[in-house]
């Protein structure tokens, strides 16, 4: 089987039709579920870039990501038959597994002040290019930037510091000055900019 | 305020909620097709931005993470199953609902509704006995919103214990409600405490099918609430 072969690249998926390259992970995490370890072997070849780019992202300790993205991948084998094709994609499944151990990681880190709870004081925007490699240059996540480029300024700072610095929407409405309560409106509204820009979860 | 918490899907999306709020819209979810679908659309989205901060992983990780689930067994599809089907016989089966919880409480075993495990059990065997025995089930549930059940199991010493780890806190006045499942119909079977570390499966755990952990009253009820079932274990499937 010509796909069992690793994939060298994070974004294997660039070049092949998109409708397709989700069915095939979608195909995948349904061949995982009975068991098939090739079948997950094949999966995490194909997404485990944006797995532990995430995840570093997040939590910022690489050998804490590791550990991240090792649980996410093991919480996606054992739970692979709870994936529902028509709820949504296997990626935005397993994104959504790996995002949130990544916040559960970064928030019992807290209580041992490793982290910098002044980073995002000092630094607003986030500079996306910091921890990513030559990869991400893919002609997805070019899209993907030139909608966010698309938001409001507080909107697209909402979604960063909700998504990539794992706040709540309460520490973001501190963070930026927003009265209480406004913050998951942005960030609702931005998410829902992406979306529609994107041309997703339609 | 229901206004207010549909407002609430975009930062349940990016987990940009504490565990109330979680607790809070995800009970509000189970009820409302806009914000299911709103919030499935949602992710589509948010699932894409990781696509700008892609890293390939150290080429050693491949191997450790392969390693671990050779000694894991993918979950089998039993939430849906076993709940659809104890909805189903619900439905059919209102009165005979009604009669086994009318048995078990006449019967004596459901009026004290839980034991810690420290105390004798109803069936007497100690939690070690029930490990060693041959037939032993040990089956493992990670919650949605946090936490772990496990079930260890003998059919033949007809007994049962659940295990609980970092289960969500819940609101005061509510309890967690363990139900066996027999021929499609749930009997109740204790409460289990959010901390309680080794709980008693009351009943008949040998002769069921399965064990359902609801979210219900302080104290309990006789029927479950089927929207807020924690966890569901299907023991006919191992």
């Amino acid at each position: 089987m010509s796909q069992a072969k690793r994939t060298s690249s994070g974004t294997p998926l660039v070049g092949v039709p998109a409708a397709s390259a989700a069915e095939r992970l979608a195909d995948l995490l349904r061949r995982s579920a009975r068991g098939d370890q090739a079948a997950f072997a094949e999966l995490y070849d194909a997404t485990q870039a944006r797995v532990y780019g995430l995840a570093v992202r997040v939590v910022r300790d690489p050998a804490q990501a590791e550990e991240v993205t090792q649980e996410a991948f093991l919480e996606v084998w054992r739970t692979s038959s709870r994936f529902d094709a028509d709820k949504g994609s296997a990626l935005s499944w397993l994104m959504t597994i790996c995002h949130r151990k990544s916040v559960d990681r970064v928030r019992s880190a807290e209580a041992s002040t490793r982290r910098d709870t002044t980073y995002h004081q000092q630094n607003h925007t986030i500079d996306i290019d910091t921890t990513a490699d030559a990869a991400q240059s893919s002609m997805e996540a070019q899209r993907v930037r030139k909608a966010m480029a698309s938001l409001t300024d507080v909107q697209r700072e909402a979604l960063e510091l909700a998504y990539f610095g794992g706040y709540t929407h309460t520490e973001v409405a501190g963070i930026l000055e927003l009265p209480v309560g406004t913050a998951k409106t942005r960030i609702r509204d931005g998410l829902i900019r992406l979306r529609d820009k994107m041309g997703v979860g339609s | 305020m229901s206004g207010d918490i549909h407002a609430l899907s975009g930062a349940y999306v990016v987990d940009a909620v504490d565990d109330f709020e979680r607790a809070q819209f995800e009970r509000h979810l189970a009820g409302c097709a806009d914000c299911q679908a709103e919030v499935d659309s949602l992710r589509e989205g948010a699932a894409l931005l990781a696509e700008t901060v892609s890293q390939q992983a150290p080429p050693d990780l491949r191997d450790r993470v392969l390693s671990t689930i050779e000694t894991v067994r993918p979950l089998p599809p039993l939430f849906a199953d076993v709940t659809d089907r104890a909805r189903a016989h619900r439905r059919r089966l209102p009165a005979l609902v009604a009669a086994a919880a009318a048995f078990v409480v006449i019967g004596g075993v459901g009026a004290t509704v839980w034991h810690p495990w420290e105390q004798p059990s109803s069936s007497g065997f100690s939690a070690a006995q029930l490990e060693q025995a041959a037939d032993v089930q040990v089956l493992t549930q990670e919650l949605d919103g946090g936490g772990a059940i496990t079930v260890t199991r003998s059919p033949s010493l007809n007994s049962a214990f659940v295990s609980t780890h970092n289960m969500p806190r819940l609101q005061s006045g509510r309890t967690y409600q363990l139900w066996t499942i027999h021929d499609g119909v749930e009997v109740p079977a204790g409460l289990v405490d959010g901390d309680a570390s080794k709980v008693l499966v009351e009943g008949d755990p040998g002769s069921a099918q399965g064990l359902a952990i609801t979210i219900e009253k302080a104290g309990g009820v006789e029927t479950p609430s089927t929207d807020r079932i924690v966890a569901a274990f299907d023991f006919t499937e191992s």
